[in-house]
């Protein structure tokens, strides 16, 4: 069974911009899969309509068996404790410190007002800690997180979305606004999550380049629309079909990796 | 299927991995002076508010009572808001003078406080000059126009003149500061650069520093600006400078008409909001261009 | 096309400058604005302050007096900011784009707060005399629901410039709305609001006086008092008292400012 369905998803702002037309795609369980296309595209619009932090106009998505677009207040709430969520700006909390932001993704799990008080278990404190370790944040536990790098406050976001002990990962943009050496470490990371951990991932990405080396498929979105679903060997046309006229130098590029 | 099971074999797998580093002591929470000083201030406000109550002075006043009359008179002065001792032309004429007041307290402030900003600012003018003018203006700021209105009163006599001379006075101070401050954003590298071609400080401070911190100027000028229309509208109430401030005075604390004093209200109630929107499409309009 | 740019901003600046001459003569002629005797009256007054506004041996004996009216003043300024910013911080809850429970209670709790930050202080304190005369409570409630309307305005600014980041991130894994206000919200917009309410005090304090004046109540009325029966030495004590504290505050409300934010 697919983990993920998404049948004739659109999403409409206003009058008539149209940012989704007609989405469809299903995911398997612990798949890579890359969403690619230029800016503006509506990836960020397609992947909070998973987790319906946007509502959808029109269309439907089931996950893990169950309807999204049916789901209370409440139930949206627990069914969205299994999908993790990582963000371009990392989204932290940046006046508190990596282990308060890290059991935040434990809230969902928690009483309204046990997390009021921040009233965590030892064994989450405990897998709090493990997970940071193993991102490699050790030292910073008690930084608050205005102090980290930018590599640094992703990887945060990553632990506080492990901590949710998540089916998927919806990863908006994770490197956009990082350095290359840094974008490789998190790349690094979420591919090594679906590989050991069996989570499935579910990316969004600017670069081709990028998308192509870590993803086991790729779903190029156009204006909208889907217009590439399949395998990350993409000919220089289909890398045009996606980006438009933009496409010049990532065909440029595209073509120097596979000289490579 | 828990991932955190399949936590040791992953370890290895991770390029940042430590092995040795333990952590034995689980606790979240960092105490920081931040935090300490950010709970030394609320509870201080939460004890000096309590004591506050209790000293207060309450004349023979008993609350519930009182407040039951407020909430009367509230009904009777904004459900049957009236004329009784001037017509809407009247009224509409009372605003413009304290519109008048207020543009022409800010215009005069806004141009002084200019030339004055500039030498007040850390970057374009010497440390004792700067320092000098800013502990100057402190002072001013820490005393309210009503006051400086009444000292200048005393010279000039009760009404406009004083109003304007000490709203001015005030405004000048306000702006000075802000005004200083937005010349101390300016960006460094660019005074520098002009010096280094060779020009002089007026040449610098006219092609550079006000050109690029006019958008900060203007919109301190126009918030100065609403400022100055509640500080135009006291003046009238409390020293004499007219306008419907005036008459706001003269309805609740001679008259006792509380119809009147709903309408005043009103009246100058609608002509603040439309300046905050005006202040707001501007301020808009400014951060895009 | 260059010199075309440039003779139309020349044009522009004309009409600005040629607006602003015109609405200055309109206003001078509204308010009836003596200019000459304007320019005039700034060095008689500076004579007349420094040969008679200034405290004597004799004033000193009011200290007391004053000391009396200036905490009661300083009090009820903290006092109207604290419960204000309580109560406007519910406000600001239900007015931010980021925390709002739905669109017409947000558009409502705006409204709401515009009229009260609108309506000028005077405004309040000349109502507010009706029902509770010459008593402290005029003038807390005035600063009240002044500070109330102005407090929410800047909290939902706050809210809406801080916080949207981390709540996403909240609402994204599971957390409930008021684990949301506590766990982010709160922790990244505190500090900004406590600076707010450290400014309101210092406003306030200022404020007093003229609300003092108009409702016969703490520093404004003892400055009144004297200044009214030409005691000219007390009065001047008076505003070094003022000023003395609002520099105090002031200068405690900069150091917590640089620590927390």
């Amino acid at each position: 069974m697919n983990l993920l369905e998404v049948t004739n998803l659109s999403k409409q702002y206003g009058h008539d911009l149209l940012a989704l037309q007609n989405i469809s795609f299903s995911v398997q369980n612990g798949e890579f899969v890359a969403v690619i296309g230029p800016s503006g595209a509506g990836k960020s619009t397609l992947l909070r309509c998973i987790n319906r932090m946007i509502d959808p106009t029109d269309g439907e998505v089931v996950f893990d068996g169950v309807q999204m677009s049916k789901l209370k207040k409440n139930e949206l709430r627990m069914q969205r404790r299994k999908i993790g969520m990582i963000f371009q700006h990392y989204n932290l909390v940046s006046r508190l410190t990596v282990i308060e932001n890290v059991l935040h993704g434990r809230l969902g799990y928690k009483s309204t007002f046990a997390g009021i008080v921040s009233h965590y278990g030892k064994d989450e404190k405990k897998q709090a800690f493990e997970i940071i370790e193993m991102l490699g944040l050790t030292e910073q536990v008690y930084k608050r997180c205005d102090q980290l790098s930018g590599g640094q406050k992703q990887r945060v976001g990553i632990a506080r979305a492990l901590i949710q002990n998540p089916r998927m990962m919806l990863c908006d943009e994770p490197i956009a606004s990082l350095d290359p050496s840094a974008s490789k470490v998190i790349m690094d990371y979420l591919r090594n999550i679906s590989t050991k951990l069996g989570i499935t991932c579910l990316v969004n990405l600017h670069q081709v380049d990028v998308a192509l080396n870590y993803a086991d498929r790729i779903i190029g979105v156009n204006k909208g629309k889907i217009v590439y679903d399949g395998p990350p060997n993409l000919t220089p046309e289909e890398v045009y079909m996606i980006y438009g006229s933009a496409a010049g130098d990532l065909i440029f590029d595209v073509g120097g990796q596979h000289a490579s | 299927m828990n991932y955190l099971d399949s936590l040791e074999a992953l370890r290895t797998q991770f390029p940042s991995y430590k092995s040795g580093v333990t952590l034995h002591n689980y606790s979240i929470k960092k105490v920081t002076k931040a935090s300490i000083v950010m709970r030394i201030t609320l509870l201080s406000l939460v004890i000096l508010t309590v004591y506050g109550f209790y000293t207060f002075d309450y004349k023979d006043i008993r609350i519930i009572d009182a407040i039951t009359q407020a909430l009367t008179t509230f009904k009777t002065m904004f459900t049957q808001p009236r004329f009784n001792h001037f017509n809407f032309g009247q009224g509409v004429y009372q605003v413009a003078v304290t519109l008048g007041l207020t543009f022409l307290t800010t215009l005069i402030g806004a141009f002084i406080a200019l030339f004055l900003g500039l030498f007040a600012a850390q970057n374009l003018s010497s440390t004792v000059v700067s320092n000098a003018i800013k502990s100057f203006v402190a002072v001013i700021r820490a005393i309210d126009t009503v006051l400086w209105v009444l000292i200048f009163a005393v010279a000039a006599g009760l009404g406009s003149v004083a109003a304007v001379i000490g709203m001015t006075f005030h405004t000048i101070g306000y702006l000075i500061k802000a005004y200083s401050e937005s010349f101390e954003e300016l960006d460094p590298g660019v005074i520098e650069a002009l010096r280094g071609s060779g020009a002089n400080w007026w040449q610098i401070v006219f092609q550079a520093v006000i050109p690029s911190s006019a958008t900060s100027l203007l919109s301190w000028t126009f918030m100065r600006f609403e400022i100055n229309y509640a500080v135009a509208v006291a003046m009238g109430a409390a020293a004499g400078a007219g306008g419907i401030g005036f008459e706001l005075f003269m309805a609740g604390n001679h008259y006792y008409d509380l119809r009147e004093v709903g309408l005043i209200t009103y009246f100058i109630l609608s002509v603040a909001i439309v300046l905050e929107l005006v202040s707001i499409r501007l301020k808009l309009r400014l951060n895009t261009h | 096309m260059r010199v075309e740019a440039l003779v139309k901003k020349r044009k522009y600046n004309v009409i600005f400058f040629a607006v602003l001459l015109i609405l200055t003569l309109t206003s001078i002629v509204l308010t009836e604005f003596d200019a000459a005797k304007g320019i005039t009256s700034i060095p008689r007054a500076i004579r007349w302050a420094t040969s008679n506004f200034y405290p004597d041996i004799k004033s000193l004996e009011k200290i007391p007096r004053i000391w009396i009216k200036l905490r009661e003043t300083i009090f009820l300024s903290i006092a109207a900011t604290t419960m204000a910013a309580i109560c406007a911080a519910f406000l600001a809850l239900l007015g931010s784009k980021t925390t709002r429970v739905n669109r017409l209670l947000g558009a409502a709790s705006r409204g709401i707060s515009s009229i009260f930050r609108n309506i000028p202080l005077t405004a309040w304190a000349l109502i507010l005399l009706l029902s509770f005369g010459q008593s402290s409570l005029t003038g807390f409630f005035a600063l009240f629901f002044f500070n109330f309307g102005f407090l929410a305005r800047a909290f939902v600014d706050t809210i809406d410039e801080v916080s949207s980041d981390g709540v996403e991130a909240l609402q994204a894994a599971g957390a409930t709305y008021f684990q949301i206000i506590f766990q982010a919200v709160i922790p990244t917009c505190l500090p900004q609001m406590i600076s707010w309410i450290l400014f309101m005090i210092e406003t306030n304090i200022r404020s007093a006086t003229l609300i003092g004046i108009l409702t016969g109540t703490g520093i404004g009325f003892i400055f009144e008092l004297y200044y009214k029966s030409f005691q000219y030495h007390v009065a001047s004590l008076v505003v070094i008292f003022i000023i003395i504290s609002v520099l105090v505050i002031e200068f405690i409300s900069n150091y917590v400012r640089r620590v927390i934010l």
